[in-house]
C-alpha cells in the first residue's frame, strides 16, 4: 500500500465532485421538511432525474441542457407525490415509499436503451487567479459551473431561510400548518412550491451523478444516495451550512474508500463498500446522542397531514 | 370546490373496495403505459392477471410459483404491518431478509457433509435470530438514542447487500465450485433442504408457515391485548403512555418481530427456491412487501390476498418478459403506481367528501 498514490489536492476536489449530488438533494429536502413534508421519495426523484438528464444530455449533445430537464423531471414526479399528500392526504411516509419504487421502476424503462453510453462532456470553469493558487486553486476553483451552484443555493437557502420574509412564511407553515393557515398563509400553496423545488433539486442531484459524477446510465445508479440526502438533512439539525460540511465529509468518506480500492488496499472491497452507510449510521446516532438533540430544528409539523378546519 | 369531512367510523365497505378499485386503475393506467412501449395492452394485462391462473399452458406451473413468490411476500409484510400500525416504519426488510439467509445456511453449511434431523430446524431458528439481530440494530437505536428507524433499517440493507457479497464470494463460496461465485446449494444437503412438502409443485414448508402465521397474527392484532397496544400506540402515543404501557418495549417488539419474519423468510427462500447464497439471492421482496402490508390494509388476512396479488404479478410479469419482451422494470412501475392510487383512496375511506357551493 501506498499512500503517496494518492495527491491530496485532487482528492479534496474529486471529494467536492462526490458530494454534489447530495449536497443539492438534501439541500432540496431541507426545504421540503421546513414547510413541513417528509418526503421519502429523493431516492427515486434523484433516478428519474438521472435518466431524464442522461437521455436529454446525450440526445442534445449539452449537458447543461440535460441537467435542465434533470430539474423538470425531478420537479414533474414530486408533483405527484405533493398531489397525493396535500390533495388525498395520504400518509406520508408510506407516500415517499411509493414514490421511490415507482421512480427506480420509470428510470429502469427508460434507462434501458441507454445503458453503456457515454454522456456528453461538461466543460470546468477555472476562475480567475483563483483557481492559480498552488493546492487550494485545484481544490475548490477549478470546478463546473453545477458545483459552484450548489454552493451559492446553499448561502441562497440560508439567506432565505433567516433573513427573508418568505423564509419565516414558509418556516411558521411547517412549526404549526393550524396557526400558520388561521394566520391567512395557503399552507397548501406553500407546500406544493416547498414540494416542487425539492423535486427540481433531487432531479438535478440525480442528473449530475448521471452526467458528471459517473458519467454513465447504469440501472439504480444513486445506491441509496437519495436515502443519504434524507439522512444528511437529519444530519444538519436543518441547517444549510452544517448540511454542507456532513455532505462533504460523506463524500470524504466515499472518495477516500474508493482510492483505497483503486490502489489495491489490503481491505476487502465488500468492506469498504458499506463505510459510507456505516459512517451515515455513525453520524445519525453520534448526532442523536449529542446535547444538541438531532431533532432540534425540526419542524413541528413534519410528517403531519394538513385538513383545513372550517 | 371541495369539503372534507372525517366520518366518525371508518366505512368498511370503501374500506374493502379501495384495494379492488386500485388494482383495477393500475390495470388500465398500466395498459397506457403498455401500449407507448409498444406493447398490446390487452395481451400484456390478461398475461400477467388472467393467464397465471387460467391458461392451461402456463397455470399447472405458474399456480404453486404465486403460493412459491407470496410466502416470503406475505410473511415479511405480516411483521411490518405490525409495525406500521404502531407508526414504526422498518422499510430494511430487504436486509434482514438477506441477513436471515447468510445466518442459517452459514450454520448449515459449517456442519456439511454431517447428516442429523435436528440441523434443520436449529437452520431456520438461526436464520430467525438473523433477521432478528439485524433489525436489532435500529430497534436499539431508535429506542436508546430515537435514531430514525427509517433511515437505519434502509442503510443496512446495503450493508447486508455488502455481506451477502462477501459470504457468496468469499467465506461461504462453494469450495467445489471450480472458483464460481455461490456457496454450495442446500437442495443437494438433505438435511438443510427446504424440500417440497407437495412432489412436483416446489411448494416448501414456508409456504405453510405463511398460511399458518396468518391465522396467528389475525388472533394476535384483533383478540389480544397486544394487538391493542400497538394499535394504542400508533393512533395516539400519548394516551399510550398513560394506559401504562412502555412505549420503547412495544417499539423494540414490532422492529425485532418483523425482522425475525423477514429473517424466517430469507431462510426458507435460500434453502427452498433459491437453494444458494449468491451475489443476486435477494430480488426485492423486502420492498415490494411494503406495498403487501399496505394492499393489505395492514391485516393479516387483507395481507394473505394481498400477497397473492402481488405474486400474481411477478409470475406474469417474468411471463410478460418471456413472452412478450417487456423490462422488468415495467413490473416495478406497476407496483408503484398501485400503491400510489391504494394511498390516494384512503381519502374516501377517511373523508366525507361534499361540494361547497362557490363563495
Amino acid at each position: 500500500m501506498d499512500l503517496s498514490e494518492i495527491n491530496f489536492a485532487v482528492l479534496v476536489a474529486s471529494l467536492i465532485v462526490a458530494s454534489t449530488p447530495l449536497v443539492l438533494a438534501a439541500l432540496g429536502e431541507l426545504i421540503v421538511e421546513k414547510s413541513g413534508v417528509l418526503n421519502l421519495g429523493v431516492e427515486g426523484m434523484m433516478i428519474i432525474g438521472a435518466v431524464t438528464g442522461f437521455i436529454v444530455g446525450v440526445e442534445t449533445g449539452s449537458a447543461y441542457i440535460g441537467m435542465m430537464a434533470a430539474a423538470m423531471a425531478g420537479a414533474l414526479l414530486s408533483l405527484l407525490f405533493a398531489f397525493i399528500i396535500l390533495i388525498m392526504q395520504a400518509n406520508q411516509v408510506a407516500s415517499g415509499l411509493a414514490l421511490t419504487i415507482f421512480g427506480l421502476g420509470i428510470a429502469a424503462l427508460m434507462g434501458h436503451p441507454y445503458t453503456g453510453i457515454k454522456s456528453p462532456q461538461i466543460s470546468t470553469i477555472s476562475i480567475p487567479i483563483l483557481s492559480e493558487i498552488p493546492v487550494l486553486g485545484t481544490m475548490f476553483f477549478q470546478h463546473d459551473l453545477i458545483v459552484y451552484l450548489s454552493l451559492i443555493s446553499v448561502l441562497v437557502i440560508w439567506y432565505f431561510l433567516n433573513r427573508m420574509r418568505a423564509g419565516l412564511i414558509l418556516r411558521s407553515v411547517g412549526e404549526d400548518h393550524d396557526v400558520a393557515h388561521s394566520l391567512g398563509y395557503r399552507v397548501v400553496t406553500i407546500r406544493f412550491l416547498a414540494i416542487t423545488f425539492g423535486g427540481a433539486m433531487a432531479g438535478v442531484g440525480g442528473g449530475y451523478l448521471s452526467l458528471v459524477r459517473v458519467p454513465q446510465w447504469t440501472e439504480g445508479m444513486t445506491a441509496g444516495a437519495g436515502w443519504i440526502a434524507l439522512a444528511l438533512v437529519v444530519f444538519s439539525g436543518w441547517r444549510p451550512f452544517r448540511l454542507l460540511i456532513g455532505a462533504y465529509i460523506f463524500g470524504g468518506i466515499t472518495i477516500l474508500q474508493l482510492n483505497l480500492q483503486a490502489i489495491g488496499v489490503n481491505i476487502n472491497i465488500a468492506l469498504l463498500s458499506m463505510a459510507p452507510y456505516l459512517a451515515t449510521i455513525l453520524a445519525l446516532v453520534v448526532i442523536s446522542m449529542s446535547r444538541f438533540r438531532g431533532n432540534r430544528g425540526a419542524p413541528g409539523c413534519l410528517g403531519r397531514s394538513f385538513v383545513k378546519i372550517t | 370546490m371541495f369539503k372534507l369531512i372525517p366520518r366518525e367510523n371508518v366505512s368498511p365497505v370503501l374500506s374493502l373496495l379501495g384495494p379492488l378499485f386500485s388494482v383495477g386503475l393500475t390495470m388500465i393506467v398500466g395498459g397506457i403505459l403498455f401500449y407507448f412501449l409498444g406493447v398490446d395492452p390487452f395481451a400484456a394485462i390478461k398475461m400477467i392477471f388472467w393467464d397465471p391462473l387460467m391458461s392451461e399452458t402456463f397455470s399447472t406451473y405458474s399456480i404453486p410459483q404465486i403460493f412459491i413468490k407470496g410466502a416470503p411476500l406475505i410473511l415479511i409484510a405480516l411483521g411490518l404491518s405490525v409495525g406500521f400500525k404502531a407508526n414504526v416504519w422498518n422499510i430494511g426488510a430487504e436486509g434482514q431478509y438477506i441477513m436471515g439467509a447468510i445466518f442459517g445456511a452459514s450454520f448449515a453449511l459449517s456442519l456439511y457433509p454431517l447428516e442429523s434431523i435436528v440441523i434443520f430446524p436449529a437452520m431456520i431458528l438461526i436464520g430467525v435470530i438473523g433477521g432478528c439481530l439485524w433489525s436489532m440494530i435500529p430497534a436499539f437505536l431508535k429506542v436508546k438514542f430515537q435514531v430514525n428507524e427509517i433511515l437505519v433499517s434502509l442503510m443496512l440493507v446495503y450493508v447486508a447487500e455488502q455481506i451477502l457479497a462477501l459470504a457468496s464470494l468469499g467465506f461461504l463460496r462453494n469450495p467445489d465450485g471450480a472458483g464460481f461465485p455461490g456457496s454450495r446449494n442446500l437442495n443437494q444437503y438433505t438435511s438443510a433442504s427446504n424440500a417440497e412438502i407437495i412432489a412436483g409443485t416446489g411448494i416448501h414448508l414456508g409456504v405453510l408457515l405463511s398460511l399458518l402465521l396468518v391465522i396467528f397474527f389475525y388472533v394476535l392484532l384483533f383478540r389480544h391485548s397486544l394487538g391493542f397496544k400497538i394499535k394504542l400506540l400508533g393512533n395516539s402515543p400519548k394516551a399510550s403512555g398513560f394506559s401504562g404501557d412502555n412505549p420503547n418495549k412495544l417499539i423494540f417488539l414490532c422492529l425485532t418481530l418483523s425482522g425475525s419474519l423477514a429473517g424466517l423468510a430469507g431462510i426458507m427462500e435460500v434453502a427452498g427456491p433459491a437453494g444458494q447464497i449468491n451475489i443476486d439471492f435477494n430480488v426485492g421482496y423486502g420492498f415490494t412487501a411494503i406495498i403487501v402490508a399496505f394492499l393489505g390494509r395492514l391485516n393479516p388476512i387483507g395481507i394473505f390476498f394481498a400477497g397473492i396479488v402481488m405474486a400474481l404479478t411477478y409470475v406474469g410479469g417474468e411471463l410478460t418478459q418471456f413472452m412478450l419482451n417487456l423490462p422488468a422494470a415495467a413490473i416495478q412501475v406497476f407496483q408503484g403506481m398501485l400503491l400510489f392510487f391504494l394511498l390516494s383512496f384512503d381519502l374516501f375511506v377517511h373523508y366525507k367528501i361534499k361540494l361547497k357551493g362557490n363563495k
